[in-house]
């Protein structure tokens, strides 16, 4: 078992939730079929995820038409930003307390 | 613990594999090494083997069929080097699995070729304006600066041959007359050896 952290976000205290942040502070807008091939994700696994950090407010979402094919893209949020920088200094620090 | 330090690890993956331009192809180096020294062995027959020497040539006009030649064996190693970097790139990002035209190498290929078409440019009013000596020493410079800018977008290591062709050029631009000389160190010798580095520090 995985010990918690009680400060730790528990939104991105999840490989595949830290994985789509860590592609969208990089670029800006970032599809569905993108991040699904680059992390090896299923349709309704990566959806389940994007609803998490939907709910959040980490990220938002952005549904369009090209052709008739439905097209999804996601972009970080400001609140999407901070959590995720928050969270990497915590486990920064969480990791240099454990190696004293 | 190890779980935490497995996030970071594989956020910097990410991060990595999104910022850099890793299909880089170190074997490509050593091919653009190889075509650069046929084009300088050719070019040495060129201008010392010649009926014609190239001061002379020059006197008979600017675009004598001397320089011609010296300029098709310019862009002729400078086509297959690039095609060649090109599809063994291409094919070794296939090979890594990563999407060759990604948002890096796009800004690796317009980084790079901004400042050598400035430099082709610059050495096409070099030649026209007769002022030959300084042909080699400007490749030189803008190459290096070119390879440089690109460094930053793929393997660092990249950057320190940008820097070399940068001093080769400066040196080349102390000795006129040597041109082609540094020529071939520069784009022969170095690109061998830059790619030989890389093939076996990446691609073994």
């Amino acid at each position: 078992m995985k010990k918690r952290f009680l400060d730790l976000d528990k939104i991105l205290d999840n490989r595949i939730r830290l994985s789509m942040l860590s592609i969208l502070m990089i670029e800006d807008m970032v599809g569905f079929k993108e991040i699904k091939a680059s992390l090896e994700l299923t349709d309704g696994n990566l959806a389940s995820h994007v609803k998490a950090l939907e709910k959040a407010e980490y990220i938002t979402v952005y549904k369009s038409f090209v052709g008739k094919k439905p097209h999804t893209e996601f972009k970080i949020t400001p609140l999407g930003k901070k959590a995720f920088n928050d969270h990497l200094k915590k486990l920064e620090s969480l990791i240099s307390q454990h190696r004293k | 613990m190890t779980d935490y330090i497995q996030d970071l690890a594989t956020i910097r993956g990410i991060m990595e594999k999104r910022t850099k331009f890793i299909s880089l192809s170190g074997l490509s180096g050593i091919l653009a090494g190889i075509y650069a020294l046929i084009g300088a062995y050719l070019a040495y027959r060129t201008i010392y083997f010649s009926d014609n020497t190239i001061y002379s040539a020059y006197r008979n006009g600017i675009w004598s069929p001397e320089i011609i030649k010296l300029l098709v064996i310019g862009f002729s190693v400078l086509i297959l080097a690039s095609l060649t970097g090109l599809i063994l790139s291409m094919r070794k990002a296939k090979k890594l699995g990563q999407n060759f035209w990604n948002p890096s190498a796009l800004r690796m290929i317009s980084s790079f070729l901004v400042p050598l078409t400035a430099g082709g440019i610059f050495v096409m009013i070099l030649i026209w304006r007769g002022q030959a000596t300084y042909v080699a020493p400007a490749l030189l410079l803008f190459y290096g600066v070119a390879v440089y800018t690109a460094g930053n977008f793929t393997f660092s290591d990249v950057k320190t041959l940008g820097i070399l062709e940068i001093i080769l050029g400066l040196l080349a631009a102390l000795y006129p007359g040597k041109g082609l000389l540094f020529w071939t160190i520069g784009f022969g010798g170095l690109h061998i050896l830059y790619g030989a580095i890389m093939y076996f520090k990446y691609e073994r």
